[in-house]
């Protein structure tokens, strides 16, 4: 057995087992910590498969960003409520009957179409010298210029959407009245004081 | 050697795991949305696998975008449930049947 077979072996137990553990998962903020040791383990099956820069755009996105803002709002609400786990084994035969379906439907695409190694092959693996960031990048600035830029589009109007449904408006906060500024006169600002001079020279 | 059968048997497996999770958490949104995020890692495995074996960096630039929807799609879904609880005190999926006719 190959080396990296049994590394295939480890990391696919580990992804198998902590998504399972997750699902199964009575707290949220546990199960979120879960679903981080899968994205790990996925990142692992992702560089067996030369795709290093996915690897590691899952960990510095998923874990580094997504599980983050997943933590803050399992801490800032109230998930602990005992009524969010009441129906836990209601809907737990209904889900073991659609997995099943689904496991059998594409177990008969596995079989019918030929993936195994004859048919499909092992390609041949690059050297260490080959960068798989070049790869991608020279088809994603080249190919793929335009999905990229529709892309960069959807983050902005994900990030739009997410303030304007969150962001209230404070009352009591204190902000520039814009026409109020232009519209000052110089008589608004200025006074006119005048000195008694006497008073002046004995301050003196 | 590991083959390309082998990557998909995995992923189906997780895909499937992360399927009956949404049946099991049906009443908190929070688990159902990471039980996506379950999904979408397994279907991507899918694509870099086919991407490895057919040597075909399509399906790696395929994932790249999906990972930039599930961005976006978990921060907006996170918005959602943070204005559900401030309005309803309650983010059990139960408690939003407005829309019930």
């Amino acid at each position: 057995m190959e080396f990296t077979s049994i590394l295939f072996y480890v990391f696919s137990l580990f992804f198998v087992g902590s998504s399972f553990v997750m699902i199964t998962s009575r707290n949220t903020a546990k199960a979120a910590l879960w679903l981080i040791l899968t994205f790990f383990s996925a990142a692992s099956l992702w560089l067996l498969l030369e795709a290093e820069f996915l690897a590691i755009t899952l960990i510095l996105i998923y874990v580094g960003a997504v599980m983050v803002l997943f933590m803050f709002v399992i801490k800032m609400l109230d998930t602990e409520e005992s009524t969010l786990r009441a129906q836990f084994t209601r809907y737990l035969p209904l889900g073991i009957f659609v997995s099943l379906v689904v496991i059998v439907q594409m177990a008969l695409v596995l079989n019918a179409g030929p993936f195994d190694l004859e048919s499909v092959g092992m390609p041949e693996q690059h050297g260490a010298s080959y960068s798989n960031i070049t790869a991608i990048a020279q088809q994603l600035y080249t190919i793929y210029v335009y999905p990229f830029e529709l892309a960069a589009i959807l983050l902005l109007i994900a990030i739009i959407a997410a303030i304007t449904l969150v962001h209230r408006t404070q009352v009591n906060s204190k902000k520039q009245n814009i026409t109020e500024q232009i519209n000052v006169q110089a008589k608004d600002r200025m006074r006119f004081a005048s000195i008694n001079k006497k008073s002046k020279k004995e301050s003196k | 050697m590991i083959a390309l059968s082998d990557y998909l048997i995995l992923s189906s497996i997780v895909f499937c795991i992360g399927l009956a999770g949404i049946f099991i958490n049906r009443t908190n949104i929070i688990m159902i949305l990471m039980c996506v995020e379950l999904i979408l890692a397994a279907v991507n495995t899918n694509f870099i696998a086919f991407s490895f074996y057919g040597s075909d960096l399509a399906g790696q630039i395929f994932v790249f975008f999906i990972l930039t929807v599930a961005a976006a799609e978990v921060a907006i879904g996170l918005a959602i449930l943070t204005l559900m609880y401030r309005n309803r005190g309650s983010i059990d999926i139960d408690v939003t049947n407005t829309l019930k006719g």
